[in-house]
């Protein structure tokens, strides 16, 4: 997607990057060059055979091109969504090469995924012979229902284990509604576990309802997807403020439902994809002004370029080489933020000793996402992520882990669904080869 | 600016682009709209005896690309359905009105003289510049021994073009049906005939596809198909060959072509006329795209005539027929080999997928950082041009001759041929 034919959503349910109709996705889908082992596929952190669906599109077999997507991705739905393709498969499209227009890769995913589950019928994979093997997944985020539906196709029964009420992870409760529109979440998750062999426990928070020691015991193997549950705070005087909020409880509130009323001016302090998100969302419920305010530059955010064109085109100011100072109140409610303008000296980050006062009827922290670690009963984590080798295997044998909350790539649906996938089947060998060694004993 | 004035069969028209004898010529109201688009003339849409045919409903199949691109066409339709002496009148009337274009009339009727002799007598009287005799229909006309049915046996078309040649001066054209063994036969038994010139090809017989809910050919007709006529750009490589085989036969080498089959662009045509052609019939690209398809037609070919250097078309007329040789006439020696351009190459990989599979391994990939090197290995390469077909980027695999200085042997002089001696 481009930014230069976007007005920015109109609001939580405007459908930011609306489906292709059969027309459009035929000439779309024939302007794929059908390359051998492209850029594209390389780019994609599950591996998609990105012109093996597309020429099924082109082919009228759109049911084939779904079942080519999903049996790489089985959320190939949500990753046409959400996708930052501009940086991963399009990125790479040959057609970048002359014309400066990929593919629309991540449009015709969509395209072909939502067909095939607008079609119902049965699960497109079967399962293999069942193993006589049970493994636990914590979390139903991404990460943990790959690995569960992979799970699940070679022959295993899945147990998952989530804190909240509803599966998705931050698919339901942390991605902007305008890219998950019509409860695409929960369509999705159905979708899913329609492969049967799985069975979710919900409101089951490992480290509070169930503790690692038991499931390593009572399962063949464990698989941790429990992603960052908790918001790094802000660490400056005035956060606990009335009108002051974690921009991840403040999305997952609006995605329930339960929108807290925005109003004013609403100054967002982060420079990723969850201020962004944050900060077009509060527009769209009605901010008059909405602010995000950097504590580096423009290059180093981590929002890509094309979610920072969203944002300005949507209304949003971006305020880089601002670090929050100070938040400010009266009578227990925030009333506007201080911040020190900062720039680099020898490439690291310094004050200049100037403040900036910029007044606010709501704060959103968006500066990053942590681990709980007790929860982990001793599993050692390095750099803020839970350790493992090169199989998904954490220090302690059996006990495996993916997605968000381990090192593996870049903090995105897509690389936490490689990771489920990945670590599916690295757990299928290592309980097998169990298996095998039992019966040559 | 070139002169593209054409003669065939004692007919002039100001350029070479006529309508082939179909819908598009079918009435008054469409040959004065083609007119006025500026088609250098048209064969009206054949006339029968009364009383006219009935149309079934239902009746054009269609080969498309991905893209919605039109590559074939096909029809299931009859003659004209309209009643002779409103043709008559109209083609009258037509030809009064423009006189600078050329207005030949197609017919055809059952293998009797009297039949052809009156349909002949009665076009004489409008005026019109000349006759088609449409001897190549290959759907329904031909089940009632019409069409086809005549074209496919050199004896009829001979006798049918005769019984024409004696009952009138106009001059004649006899159009050729595709659906034969070898074109000259029919082409020959014309000439014998007497014909003026040969207009080919009529439509290939064909299904365009199964409708695989109906279980049935398309154009379905209340659940069943027919085969019918096929034309379009996928037919032109059967017509190029067969306008050239005519050409280069000594017996009809004097014998002028109307060149018809998959025309759509001034390239088409002139492609045609190199091989021979005198002017080019078109219809599917009319019926795609409408009249104004010839405006591009006309001034792309001036355009390219007068990049060329050619200021007429005899200048190039006939141009590549002496180059259309037999296998056998072929040079053993020469040898040609790809040759990629590293700054075009867009790294999509279709060309060492292509060699690798399916021809001679040729094609190597070096990885070069991020983006791969592909290159050609001289010493495999056969010079086939499967690398430079599938390349999506123009020019950027092209066939590079080699100077090797080996002199012309064709393969009855080749020691390697085991038949030499034999031969020679
Ligand atoms: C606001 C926001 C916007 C984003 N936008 C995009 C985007 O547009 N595109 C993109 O590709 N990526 C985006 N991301 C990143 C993407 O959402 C994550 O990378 C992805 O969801 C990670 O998946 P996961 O399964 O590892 O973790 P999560 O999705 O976080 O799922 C973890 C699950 O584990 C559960 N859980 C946590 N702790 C426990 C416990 N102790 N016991 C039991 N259950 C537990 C949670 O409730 C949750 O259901 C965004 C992230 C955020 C925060
Ligand atoms: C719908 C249709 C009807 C046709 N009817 C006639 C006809 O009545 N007489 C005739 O000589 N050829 C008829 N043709 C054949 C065309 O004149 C022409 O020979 C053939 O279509 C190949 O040319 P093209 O590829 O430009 O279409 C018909 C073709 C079509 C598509
Ligand atoms: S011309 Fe044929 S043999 Fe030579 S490199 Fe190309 S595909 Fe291979």
């Amino acid at each position: 997607m481009t930014a230069a034919a976007h007005n920015g959503p109109q609001g939580l349910d405007d459908d930011l990057v609306p489906p292709l109709n059969a027309l459009q996705a035929m000439a779309e889908s024939s302007r794929c060059l059908y390359c051998y082992d492209p850029a594209c596929v390389n780019a994609c952190p599950t591996g998609i055979d990105i012109p093996g669906f597309i020429h099924r599109i082109n082919d009228g077999n759109v049911v084939g091109a779904a079942k080519t997507i999903l049996s790489a991705n089985i959320m190939g739905g949500t990753c046409a969504r959400v996708c930052p393709t501009e940086i991963l498969c399009e990125q790479a499209c040959v057609r970048n090469a002359g014309e400066q227009r990929p593919v629309s890769i991540g449009r015709l995913q969509r395209f072909a995924t939502d067909a095939l589950m607008a079609r119902g019928g049965g699960h497109p994979f079967a399962r293999a012979p069942g193993s006589g093997k049970r493994v636990a997944v914590v979390g139903a985020g991404p990460s943990g229902l790959a690995c569960a539906h992979r799970l699940s196709m070679l022959g295993h029964a899945v147990n998952i284990f989530e804190a909240k009420a509803k599966p998705g992870g931050l698919n339901e409760y942390g991605l902007a509604a305008y890219k998950m529109t019509g409860d695409f979440a929960q369509r999705e998750v159905a979708f899913i576990l329609g492969i049967g062999g799985i069975d979710i426990h919900y409101g089951k928070r490992l480290g509070d309802d169930l503790q690692l020691g038991a499931l390593s015991g009572d399962y063949d193997a464990v698989f941790l997807a429990i992603g960052l549950a908790a918001g790094r705070p802000l660490g400056v005087e005035g956060s606990d403020l009335a009108g002051v909020m974690e921009a991840l409880s403040f999305i997952e509130a609006l995605r329930q439902g339960r929108a807290p009323a925005v109003a004013g001016r609403v100054v967002v302090i982060g420079g990723g994809n969850t201020a962004v998100d944050a900060a077009i969302q509060s527009h769209c419920l009605g901010a008059e002004d909405v602010v995000m305010a950097y504590r580096r530059g423009i290059a180093q955010m981590g929002a890509t370029t094309w979610e920072q064109q969203l944002a300005r085109i949507s209304g949003v100011a971006i305020k880089p080489w601002l670090a929050p100072k100070r938040i400010l109140g009266s009578g227990g409610k925030v009333t506007g933020v201080v911040f020190e303008r900062t720039r680099l000296v020898d490439g690291r980050l310094q004050g200049t000793g100037t403040d900036v006062e910029l007044s606010a009827d709501l704060v959103l922290s968006a500066v990053g996402q942590e681990l709980r670690e007790g929860e982990l009963a001793g599993i050692p984590v390095t750099e803020g992520r839970i350790g493992i080798d090169a199989d998904y295997q954490t220090a302690r044998p059996g006990v495996f882990a993916g997605g968000d909350c381990v090192k593996s790539g870049l903090d995105l649906t897509v690389q936490a669904v490689e990771d489920g996938k990945r670590a599916a089947l690295a757990i299928d060998r290592f309980i097998r080869k169990g298996v095998s060694h039992g019966r040559s004993a | 600016m070139a002169d593209l004035r054409s003669r065939i069969a004692g007919i002039s028209s100001p350029n070479p682009f006529w309508l082939a004898s179909a819908p598009p010529t079918d009435k008054a109201y469409n040959v004065v709209r083609a007119f006025q688009a500026g088609w250098g003339g048209v064969v009206w849409k054949t006339l029968g005896e009364d009383p006219p045919v009935i149309n079934v409903s239902s009746r054009y199949g269609a080969l498309l690309d991905g893209n919605r691109e039109l590559l074939g066409f096909n029809n299931i339709e009859l003659i004209t359905d309209r009643p002779l002496a409103l043709n008559l009148q109209e083609i009258t009337q037509v030809k009064k009105d423009w006189p600078d274009r050329a207005l030949v009339v197609s017919l055809m009727a059952r293998m009797e003289e009297s039949a052809w002799v009156g349909l002949v007598k009665r076009i004489e009287e409008t005026g019109a510049d000349g006759l088609e005799l449409n001897l190549g229909c290959p759907h329904g006309m031909c089940e009632r021994g019409m069409g086809s049915a005549i074209g496919q046996v050199p004896e009829m078309v001979e006798q049918v073009t005769r019984w024409v040649r004696a009952s009138t001066r106009m001059p004649l054209i006899v159009k050729l049906t595709p659906n034969v063994t070898n074109i000259l036969w029919p082409a020959e038994a014309a000439r014998r005939g007497g014909a003026d010139a040969v207009s080919l090809i009529n439509t290939v017989n064909s299904i365009a596809s199964v409708d695989l809910d109906l279980m049935a050919p398309t154009p379905t007709v209340d659940g069943k198909g027919t085969h019918g006529g096929y034309c379009g750009p996928a037919v032109k490589p059967i017509a190029l060959n067969m306008v050239a085989e005519i050409g280069r036969n000594h017996v009809t080498a004097d014998l002028p072509i109307s060149g018809i089959g998959g025309i759509g662009s001034w390239r088409d045509a002139a492609e045609f006329l190199a091989l021979g052609a005198a002017n080019v019939q078109v219809c599917t690209a009319a019926m795609v795209h409408g009249f104004r398809i010839v405006g591009p037609m006309i001034d792309g070919l001036s355009q390219w005539m007068d990049d060329k250097g050619y200021g007429r078309i005899d200048d190039f007329a006939g141009a590549a027929l002496g180059n259309v040789v037999d296998w056998n006439s072929l040079n053993m020696n020469f040898s040609t080999k790809a040759v990629i351009d590293p700054d075009l190459c867009i790294d999509c990989g279709r060309c060492h997928i292509v060699c690798e599979d399916t021809s001679h391994q040729a094609i190597r990939i070096e990885a070069n950082g991020g983006k791969r090197v592909f290159r050609v290995v001289d010493e495999d390469c056969v010079g086939c041009n499967l690398c430079s077909h599938v390349c999506p980027v123009p020019q950027c695999i092209t066939m590079r001759p080699e100077a090797n200085g080996k002199p012309y042997m064709n393969w009855t002089q080749d020691p390697r041929n085991p038949l030499r001696a034999a031969q020679g």
